[in-house]
């Protein structure tokens, strides 16, 4: 049963998006109700399309630079030479985490400025602590015996990190990469309010002009585009999971 | 490298922390940093910055540059992780006391206009040295209970200084006094919808979470469900909410005379209710989960009842993972109360978006700032429970 209604809620759930981003206009006669004062039902002010798109890079972009950076200092600080920086990287990591994502957003804007900058910024540096957090984790949970028996068949150190600690690890470093990108479509709709371009600007153009078609429209479609990606990365992670677990039975 | 050069370096690597040599290079950027404070005309327009020679007394500046030196000094070279903790606080008390200093030093005192804030100098000096003081609290491994006179004397400290109307000329605390009624009538909005939504969801939450643990069902559906709603970012979230209380609102006038609308605090209680169900529902399920199938059997066999099991057994054993959750709920709730600013829901979030709004960078802060405050002062009391709560159970 849940394996048809799975991938049929999914299709269903992305038709709507794509109809609701490409179609705007077949929902005029269910969102005009939410309009006042004859208010325009549908986002006038630029093209959905674009503004998805914009949203999407900005958030691929900077998760991508995240991530980057968060595996190369995860897998510093899990080696001999940067073992000494392990410590304090777990108790920043801990602190970075508190911040709220809107604070490092506010506290971007009087160091570079307004628009893409400060959100950009704010997206990788918030970001990369789960993906950080995570690579650490899955470095160290790989087991001591299976790092030893690598050694033991003559691979060098850079050997044993990418084909045996790495792949063992990466299951748990791709759910820090989801949780990083969840966060990151969150905060690239608040940066929004920082005049970056995204799909949040469809939300605040509703809430100025108190038109509660327009936020609905922007708020559906980003929370459609959040749970699909979020699911999306899920399957993905289940499949790279499943995969080591037969590696880890091949190699223990 | 050659080998000989390699014994030959080794005494002098050896007597150095990597960690501090990383602290000394962001504390020297940040001393040698042209801008150690910013001087504006008035709150709106773009300052000019000052070194920390021109922003202090020189007494001030040279007392200050040769104690950072020494500090700096201490971090770089490997020393006893107690004497770096003192020489980190130490630090930053310092860099607190000079920067109060300014305002006196570089405003004349008839003018009111004139805004004085830290700047990438003085941040980059306060980040190096806290970053010592962190490395120093991971090495000392101190436990979250022992971080508890740690945060109180932090606050103490802060209180101290702000009592003192030592920092009373920085652009902050005058931005501060023209907001003051506003402030604290905010600040309690934020905690009240913070603990607000909180509460809810663990009144709500943990029952559920109970059911889920029971009935298999139940939690295939519930868990996914809320991983979904917990997915939605949250200014979509809010936005969402607006639209069924507008409705209810405006066909209930009974909805509408208990304040419930489409904007403001209702719309926001909800919306936090929602993100924090998550965490309270999945982690009681896991602890509970986690309670080993032969302690149950044993009340079991002492002829304890459903009720008392569940109460004296289960649920204190499973308390350090629902106080987990509820950590995370809360430093989550704290910050997400920020954006409800944006739906009329109050809180400090009001003066960010001001701020952003005004490009007044002071009035951001003043947002800022406290957020931060809170959601750290929130975590460490967590984790300090959550510990108490651990060394209970064994």
């Amino acid at each position: 049963m849940s394996r048809i209604i799975g991938p049929l809620a999914r299709l269903a759930t992305l038709a709507l998006l794509l109809a609701l981003i490409l179609k705007p206009d077949w929902f005029v006669p269910v969102l005009k109700p939410f309009t006042e004062n004859g208010a325009p039902v549908i986002y006038n002010q630029g093209s959905l399309l674009s503004l998805t798109l914009y949203h999407l890079g900005l958030v691929a972009i900077a998760s991508l630079i995240g991530t980057a950076l968060a595996l190369v200092m995860g897998v510093f600080v899990t080696r001999k030479v940067g073992a000494e920086f392990l410590p304090l990287s777990r108790s920043l990591v801990n602190i970075g985490q508190t911040f709220p994502p809107v604070a490092v957003l506010a506290l971007a804007v009087p160091v570079v400025g307004f628009g893409l900058k400060p959100t950009l910024i704010a997206l990788v540096l918030y970001g990369l602590l789960p993906i950080f957090e995570n690579t650490i984790t899955g470095l160290k949970e790989v087991p001591a015996n299976v790092v030893e028996a690598a050694r033991g068949m003559g691979l060098n150190p850079t050997q044993q990190l990418f084909r045996v600690e790495l792949p063992l690890a990466l299951p748990v470093i791709l759910a820090g990469i989801r949780l990083s990108v969840v966060i990151n479509m969150g905060t690239a709709t608040i940066g929004s309010t920082v005049a970056a371009k995204g799909l949040g600007e469809v939300i605040i153009a509703g809430l100025l002009t108190s038109n509660t078609s327009f936020i609905l429209q922007g708020g559906i479609i980003v929370a459609l585009l959040a749970v699909l990606i979020y699911d999306a990365l899920s399957i993905l992670e289940r499949r790279v999971a499943r995969r080591t677990g037969r590696l880890a039975e091949v190699a223990g | 490298m050659t080998e000989a050069s390699e014994t030959a370096a080794q005494p002098l690597t050896a007597r150095l922390d990597r960690v501090g040599i990383v602290v000394a290079v962001i504390a020297i950027v940040g001393m040698d940093w042209q801008s150690f404070a910013t001087l504006k005309p008035n709150r709106l327009i773009s300052g000019q910055g000052l070194s920390l020679a021109q922003s202090l007394p020189t007494l001030w500046a040279a007392i200050g540059i040769a104690l950072l030196s020494i500090a700096t000094i201490v971090a770089v070279l490997r020393t006893g992780a107690l004497l770096r903790l003192a020489v980190g606080i130490g630090s930053l008390l310092l860099l607190a006391v000079l920067i109060g200093i300014v305002p006196a030093t570089v405003v004349p005192p008839d003018n009111s206009y004139a805004r004085v804030s830290p700047a990438a100098g003085f941040w980059l000096m306060a980040f190096a040295f806290a970053v010592l003081t962190t490395d120093a609290i991971a090495k000392l491994q101190l436990g979250p209970l022992a971080r508890l006179p740690m945060l109180a004397g932090a606050a103490i400290a802060v209180a101290l200084i702000l009592g003192s109307g030592h920092w009373d000329g920085l652009s902050i605390l005058k931005e501060y006094a023209t907001n003051a009624q506003k402030f604290w009538r905010e600040g309690a909005k934020h905690i009240e919808l913070a603990l607000g939504s909180l509460a809810a969801a663990v009144v709500i939450g943990l029952p559920l979470g109970i059911a889920c643990h029971r009935n298999a069902t139940l939690r295939g559906i519930t868990l996914p469900v809320l991983n979904v709603i917990q997915t939605v970012p949250s200014m979509a979230m809010y936005g969402l909410m607006i639209v069924p209380l507008g409705l209810l609102a405006a066909w209930s006038p009974l909805a509408a005379s208990l304040g419930i609308r489409g904007i403001g605090t209702a719309p926001a209680l909800i919306a936090l209710f929602l993100y924090s169900l998550l965490p309270v529902v999945a982690n009681t399920v896991a602890g509970l989960g986690e309670v080993r199938r032969s302690v149950v059997e044993a009340a079991e066999g002492m002829g304890m009842t459903k009720f008392q099991r569940l109460f004296q057994v289960e649920l204190p054993l499973a308390l350090p993972v629902i106080l987990t959750g509820i950590r995370i709920v809360l430093v989550q709730n704290i910050g997400l109360v920020t954006i409800a600013a944006l739906i009329g829901g109050g809180g400090f979030g009001t003066f960010v978006f001001q701020g952003i709004g005004q490009a007044a960078t002071d009035l951001v802060l003043l947002g800022a700032v406290p957020t931060i405050a809170l959601a750290f002062t929130a975590a460490i009391l967590l984790d300090a429970a959550i510990e108490l709560s651990e060394r209970r159970r064994l």
